[in-house]
């Protein structure tokens, strides 16, 4: 593991069960420093507690991971000092003041709001305005601003930052992103974790979180170009059964709303798109569906997610 | 009040103190509709649905729902319709079974009515063998539609789901939007809100609040060719953004 030495982030086989529950089924990852990496995937998949772990709040019982070339057991009390974790449950203190929640997390670290402005300036400067209200006073996205800007105060070297945009609306979503783009141009490591699909792709590398595994790592487009069978976008006025007419389709894999199309995918592997759009086109207008709409459209990282998940747990038996 | 309406609302309006966080709405939502109620946080969807399902009076205005006057037939309109969110539905320590009939009790159905709803409830959901289960040992996607079926035990007319598919996987997620057509399909009127935007699109017609005043409404397409929108994700932010911006005052929640 020589080139390991270098990264910013490395875990090895991570286990980690409360009671009969599994938490983290033996996960093994890298991340190079400077790195925007995401982990992407659904509640109860195993998200925070691998986040806990890196931030050294938990021990795992099986595996090692080791932070900018630290133990995240033995080093501690060193590593601590050095990384900004941001949970998932809002964890400011909701009567203090924006600048009170500030400089008391400055504090704990042993400096100052005023010594840390210039790094911390482009979060603080919009959280600025409303710096005397109490933090249970703002809004969702502004309470993760001021979030992520208590866990940079002190300066540390890698962020982890834990479903930072869960129940915040899309406004404020792509706005917090927007910020995580900015900090990494500094040159900032950062690892965020979200159960939002469509956020894959602002990330330089994502990991697919299931069930305590890892389904896949790479990058974004790499990840959605790795879907494998044909794959198609159809519109029909009538949406609903247009789903369930397609799912009667001889060579029918999957079909799913996908925004305002549905995505059909064909079992055929390896089979060309464009024919397969005109099966389609005629099956559904022999079954009566006017102002069809088929054509071939790219995967995205969460036709990818679907594929490689298989059948969920709480899945209605077939 | 024409009786196709499930929901009818004319210049409703809730003031806290100085603050008016629903400003003077005016919307309506067919029979058996699925209507999106999007908003930015803060943007008073909360405020409104509070209204909407009786637990809060309006400081001036109109709704109806289900055919009641939110404001003064209030215990009629929770008895009419169904209440789901992601953060509180159903009691992690009681069972499966429990849940089903303490919900029916709530609502006064026969011990016969519930013995066959639970019972059919069960099959449609393939849950039968996690009927004795206490609710926290069943995953969260089947927790989810189970928290859905429980909020239709009454048959309600109308249907109001705040967030229900948050945190959920893709599958499960789109599985779950597959029940909400079912119930729509039975005429059940289905008001939603959501943070995903590709679920806007699922439905017949959304409106966007901005700061406390319904900014638009409309079916997804119609909206998108109006506001020369590529997706609903581009018009929210569009719409939105002036209010979220970090120069306009934020709004208190």
């Amino acid at each position: 593991m020589t080139a390991a030495s270098t990264d910013a982030v490395v875990a090895d086989g991570l286990e980690k069960r409360f009671g009969t529950t599994v938490a983290l089924a033996g996960l093994s990852f890298s991340v190079a420093p400077a790195e925007l990496f995401g982990f992407v995937g659904p509640d109860g998949g195993g998200k925070t507690t691998l986040f806990r772990i890196l931030a050294t709040l938990l021990v795992p019982e099986k595996g090692s991971a080791r932070v900018l070339g630290q133990d995240v057991v033995k080093d501690l009390w060193q590593l601590r000092r050095r990384i900004g974790y941001m949970p998932g449950r809002f964890s400011l203190y909701p009567d203090l003041s924006v600048y009170e929640n500030l400089r008391f997390f400055a504090s704990v670290f042993g400096t100052t709001v005023e010594r840390e402005r210039p790094h911390i300036a482009p979060i603080y400067s919009q959280l600025e305005p409303f710096k005397d209200r109490r933090a249970a006073a703002l809004s969702g996205g502004m309470k993760q601003k001021l979030a992520l800007c208590c866990a940079l105060v002190h300066r540390p070297e890698i962020l982890f930052l834990d479903e930072p945009t869960t129940g915040v609306d899309a406004v404020s979503r792509r706005e917090f992103w927007d910020l995580l783009g900015t900090l990494k141009t500094s040159g900032m490591t950062i690892l965020v974790s979200t159960p939002y699909m469509d956020e894959a792709d602002r990330c330089d590398r994502v990991a697919l979180v299931q069930g305590g595994r890892l389904l896949a790592v790479d990058t974004p487009s790499a990840i959605a170009q790795s879907f494998e069978r044909p794959l198609l976008a159809v519109r029909a006025a009538s949406r609903y059964p247009a789903l369930l007419a397609l799912r009667e389709f001889p060579h029918v894999h999957t079909v799913y709303p996908f925004g305002d199309t549905l995505h059909y995918v064909d079992a055929r592997t390896g089979e060309a798109a464009a024919p397969i759009a005109s099966e389609l086109r005629a099956f559904l207008t022999a079954r009566g569906f006017a102002d069809v709409r088929v054509e071939p459209t790219p995967p995205t990282v969460e036709d990818s997610f679907i594929a490689r998940m298989g059948v969920p747990e709480g899945t209605r038996a077939a | 009040m024409s009786a196709a309406l499930a929901i009818d609302v004319a210049d409703l309006t809730r003031r806290f103190g100085a603050f008016t966080a629903v400003d003077r709405i005016t919307f309506d939502v067919r029979a058996g509709e699925v209507f999106g109620f999007l908003g930015a946080n803060g943007a008073g969807k909360t405020t409104a649905i509070r209204m909407l399902t009786g637990l809060l009076a309006p400081t001036s205005g109109r709704a109806t729902v289900a055919g009641h006057d939110v404001a003064r037939e209030a215990e009629r309109v929770k008895r009419d319709i169904g209440y789901m969110s992601q953060r509180f539905s159903l009691y992690e320590d009681l069972t499966v079974r429990e849940n089903i009939t303490l919900y029916g009790g709530i609502y006064d159905l026969s011990d016969r009515d519930i013995r066959d709803r639970t019972a059919r409830m069960l099959a449609r959901l393939g849950l039968e063998h996690a009927a004795d289960q206490f609710v926290r040992a069943i995953p969260l996607g089947w927790r989810q539609k189970l928290a859905f079926s429980v909020a239709l035990l009454h048959e309600p007319r109308v249907v109001f789901l705040d967030e229900p598919t948050s945190g959920v996987d893709p599958i499960t997620r789109r599985q779950f939007w597959e029940l909400i057509y079912e119930a729509a399909a039975s005429g059940t009127t289905v008001l939603v809100t959501t943070h995903y935007m590709d679920e806007a699109e699922y439905c017949d017609r959304i409106s966007i609040m901005v700061a406390g005043r319904i900014g638009a409404i409309g079916s997804p397409a119609e909206l998108k060719q109006t506001f020369g929108a590529e997706s609903i994700d581009d018009l929210f932010v569009q719409l939105a953004r002036p209010a979220a911006g970090p120069q306009s005052p934020e709004r208190p929640q």
